[in-house]
């Protein structure tokens, strides 16, 4: 699995960070950014903030 | 509507948000809306709430023009990600929920008011000053301000008004220090601002607003010769330009007026709500890490924008009905935010619960821009005050707080309070 978000959609919430900051972080432009090595979306709650986000910014690729 | 929107007191104060008896035969108008909470931490009783109001149902504005009234929790969250309803003001469709917003599509609303691409353009230009890491940056400043406040409430005690001497000044330094405005002229926005916010004609709200405008024209015209280093001088400096003068007086007194009325409403309400629930109180006074997600909690509880509203450009299909082109929604939030489908025993207040994914900042493209702003002012604000009076207490009787009519920003015009 390979977590990732559309920066284009991004709107900078900062629900994932919140919902998930072990895999989650924002960068200092405010938008979300994915931790380097948590790209694998190992964590339970990726799947919450997945959902948290407002604009669905966030994929998960299950391949 | 009198009758509806005053249900019979109970024997705790207020009556918990349970639906209205029928006192209307089924065949007549739907609910007008808005109407006044009775009890200031539920939604109105005589808002569509029961189980066949759920997930959408009609309601009734001012004007006579019958909208939809979406409660369900899924569905609001779903209808504000779909871009077939727009936040456009100047849409020729889009409702007009109260008097006082009848020239609302007289000049652009930034923002709030617009649909994408404009929106995102706008958005972009602020997302960096409103970033999670900016705002946990900001955390010992708005400590700071939080503690200089209570130094003067405990010295000025035993007794204030929580509002004025706590819960107003407490977001409006922080949005001054942030936007770097004045909060010498905290007076002069924050009474204009109350105006704008709960006047009952189209007239009361135009004055108040073009002074704010007014104000703001000369500051940021003071901010051009000698800038600042706040967020409006951020905005002004903007090399692509993208704003025109009167779009970045529109943008200054939007950021000025969502960034102190509603979370002095949260602090005030909070503090209140709080205190009626002593339990809840002594919990988090136990164990501050449970801060966090009380005010998550207290932000689905309260809800304290009533409603977010909408114009349908094409059809929308929800739970069974159509939703035409051209027509108006309201996307109920405090009701949305009592769905029991997604939360348990919703008209309980639970500082141990999971409030996650409640839409008390909205959802989709237009969700608030300073929530995180907000979260830390508010468990700062929260720890604060109950950590350093643990003997506060209402001054006064749970039913005489005055609360602020529907349809505006929910909260207390005052809240008297002793320790």
């Amino acid at each position: 699995m390979r977590v990732s978000i559309d920066s284009d959609l991004c709107i900078g919430s900062g629900q994932c960070a919140l919902t998930a900051p072990g895999v989650f972080d924002t960068d200092d432009d405010g938008f979300g950014a994915v931790r380097p090595g948590s790209e694998g979306g190992a964590d339970p709650m990726v799947k919450e903030a997945v959902r948290a986000c407002p604009v669905q910014a966030i994929t998960l690729d299950e391949g | 509507m009198t009758e509806i929107a005053q249900p019979p007191l109970s024997a705790t104060p207020f009556a918990p948000a349970t639906p209205a008896a029928p006192l209307t035969p089924p065949e007549t108008a739907a609910q007008p809306w808005p109407q006044d909470r009775v009890c200031p931490y539920h939604p109105p009783a005589g808002h569509p709430s029961a189980p066949e109001d759920r997930p959408l149902t009609r309601v009734t504005l001012f004007d006579g023009r019958e909208v939809w009234f979406v409660t369900g929790h899924a569905e609001v969250r779903a209808l504000l990600g779909d871009r077939r309803l727009s936040a456009d003001r100047q849409h020729p469709d889009f409702p007009v929920t109260m008097p006082r917003l009848a020239e609302q599509a007289i000049r652009p609303i930034p923002l709030l008011g617009t649909d994408d691409p404009l929106h995102n353009r706008q958005r972009r230009t602020l997302i960096p000053g409103f970033g999670l890491q900016r705002i946990n940056a900001l955390r010992p400043a708005i400590q700071q301000v939080v503690d200089e406040l209570l130094d003067r409430m405990l010295a000025a005690g035993p007794e204030a008004d929580l509002v004025t001497a706590y819960a107003l000044p407490v977001p409006s330094t922080v949005i001054c220090s942030l936007l770097d405005v004045p909060y010498a002229d905290h007076e002069f926005f924050e009474s204009r601002s109350r105006r704008l916010l709960v006047a009952e004609t189209a007239a009361e709200a135009r004055e108040a607003r073009e002074e704010l405008r007014a104000y703001f024209r000369r500051l940021l015209d003071r901010k051009r010769e000698t800038p600042g280093d706040g967020l409006l001088d951020t905005l002004l400096a903007d090399p692509a330009g993208t704003m025109d003068r009167e779009e970045l007086v529109s943008m200054a007194l939007l950021l000025l007026i969502a960034g102190h009325e509603t979370t002095s409403n949260m602090i005030s309400l909070g503090t209140y709500t709080l205190l009626r629930h002593p339990e809840q109180l002594a919990a988090l006074r136990a164990d501050p890490a449970l801060m966090r997600g009380a005010v998550e909690e207290l932000l689905r509880y309260l809800s304290i924008a009533d409603s977010l509203v909408r114009v349908a450009v094409a059809d929308v299909e929800v739970a069974g009905e159509t939703i035409r082109t051209g027509e108006g929604v309201l996307l109920a939030t405090p009701e949305a935010n009592r769905d029991p489908a997604s939360y348990a025993d919703p008209d309980t207040l639970d500082v141990h619960r999971s409030a996650r994914h409640h839409v008390a900042f909205g959802y989709g493209i237009h969700q608030c821009l300073g929530q995180n702003l907000a979260r830390a002012e508010l468990e700062i604000a929260f720890s604060s005050l109950f950590a350093r009076i643990p003997t506060l207490r209402l001054a006064v009787a749970p039913d005489e707080v005055s609360v602020k009519p529907g349809g505006t920003v929910q909260g207390l015009f005052a809240l008297p309070v002793t320790w």
